[in-house]
């Protein structure tokens, strides 16, 4: 095994669990101590990866934090890094998602927040600019908040061609650009709401994706996790196909692809929005190493029957390396890594705050 | 007229370690108004970016709650003292 950072954003601040050769996993101390860190991002365009987390203290508000240093220490500007500008009459609430651009853009990070939105930054990270067209747009005020908020909680920059990006909205559904941001269509065809009537279950937008996956070298190839359903797209969202069958059930919230293998993705199914507990009360991840047409449970490694925790959106990651190390991490505050593609899981750490988000990067 | 601002300790590295900021102002608005310039980190943790002042941050005029003064319109004499208080019902378990 390579060395790997581990970037963990809690409800109670972010943690950096580092691993070196074969050695145990070295947990650093919590910092950014009692803020909610919803969003955790590394970008690897740097020679030093530059680490990014969107905390919201309760008493003193939102920002975005970055490091330098390999989470030893935390910086933010004088000036609100991420605000929206005035007559917007909008405030920030918290901020999802940390997203670097394409290779082709190494200054360009990405944030989405809540409220629905999109900032662009193109100083690295340190300040952002609302992306206009997408705030604009006129669905967003038919756009509602999910059961997490409003949250625009997932960007999929394309890993070449940097006027094409796709962002995934609660409850609002999947956006694409081929412009830049200038402009942005719905790309939500064959996703169901399933809580409207009937014959109205395929709206154009307002679907509740819960997170969206792409592959780095088949960008054409997407796949979604909804508020009931999973999904599977081969055109860049012209249309998408149910891939729920062989599933103990259909809810959750985190989907994650393999980096090397374009079938192979991994779930964390819930049993229903109702019911937010695995099924048969067992920590298992689903893999499908076919893009969707079987489904496998895995759990060698994993606890015991009688497990009642939950994996967030951003509750689930790879470091990209070459193999793989797959993570996820739980509401229960444990993390756990698979270096097999799922095969079998060690435990990273536990005990920790409620596990909101995390990133995993190799590192030289 | 000099009005100083007192700080909780968590709000002390926003101003460079500091325990309390003097600003010019004859409101409690315009206090938060000059501390934006003064001192941006510590104005944007009691303020969000379109003026409001956080849900549980509240700032005590002496031994008075500017909510039940005039808010940011409460105005200030001459050696005021306003206390930033984090209020009881934020925090997260």
């Amino acid at each position: 095994m390579t060395d790997v950072v581990l970037l963990i954003g809690t409800r109670k601040g972010v943690v950096l669990a580092r691993h070196h050769g074969h050695g145990p996993w070295q947990l650093d101390p919590l910092q950014l101590v009692m803020s909610e860190v919803y969003g955790v991002g590394i970008d690897q365009r740097r020679a030093v990866p530059r680490l990014f987390a969107g905390a919201t203290s309760p008493h003193w508000g939102p920002s975005l934090f970055h490091s330098d240093d390999l989470g030893r220490t935390w910086a933010e500007p004088e000036r609100a890094p991420v605000a929206f500008p005035e007559g917007t009459d909008t405030s920030l609430v918290r901020v999802w998602q940390v997203q670097p651009a394409s290779p082709a853009e190494p200054e360009v990070v990405y944030v989405g927040v809540e409220p629905h939105a999109l900032f662009r930054s193109t100083d690295g990270g340190v300040t952002f600019d609302l992306v206009e067209g997408l705030f604009n747009h006129p669905h967003r005020t038919q756009w509602v908040p999910g059961g997490g908020g409003a949250c625009l909680h997932t960007i999929v920059p394309h890993p070449t061609d940097p006027s094409r990006m796709l962002v995934a909205l609660s409850a609002g559904g999947v956006y694409r650009t081929t412009d830049g941001g200038a402009s942005w269509e719905p790309a939500n065809r064959g996703i169901q709401a399933y809580w409207l009537p009937e014959d109205q279950r395929f709206p154009e937008f307002g679907q509740c994706v819960h997170k969206l996956a792409s592959h780095p070298s088949f960008p054409d190839r997407l796949f979604a996790q909804n508020h009931f359903g999973v999904y599977h797209s081969d055109d860049y969202g012209d249309s998408w196909v149910n891939i729920e069958s062989g599933l103990p059930s259909t809810f959750g919230f985190p989907i994650l692809v393999h980096p090397q293998e374009a079938g192979t993705a991994f779930i964390f199914p819930l049993q229903a929005d109702s019911d937010r507990m695995p099924p048969d009360r067992r920590c298992r991840i689903y893999r499908t190493r076919d893009a969707g047409a079987h489904w496998e449970p895995l759990g060698e490694g994993l606890p015991g029957p009688g497990y009642h925790s939950a994996v967030l959106r951003d509750g689930m990651c790879t470091d990209g390396g070459d193999p793989a190390g797959i993570y996820f991490g739980t509401r229960n505050g444990e993390v756990f890594t698979s270096q097999d593609s799922g095969d079998s899981w060690q435990l990273v750490a536990d005990h920790l705050p409620d596990v909101l988000s995390i990133r995993a990067a190799v590192v030289a | 007229m000099t009005a100083t601002l007192l700080l909780p300790a968590v709000l002390r590295p926003t101003v460079g370690g500091q325990a309390a900021v003097a600003t010019e102002a004859a409101t409690v608005g315009e206090a938060l108004d000059r501390l934006a310039d003064q001192w941006p980190q510590l104005e944007r943790r009691l303020r969000d970016e379109q003026g409001h002042l956080r849900q549980h941050v509240r700032l005590y005029l002496g031994d008075t709650d500017i909510a039940d003064l005039d808010g940011m319109a409460t105005r200030l004499s001459d050696g005021a003292r306003l206390h930033i208080i984090p209020a009881v019902s934020g925090g997260s378990c």
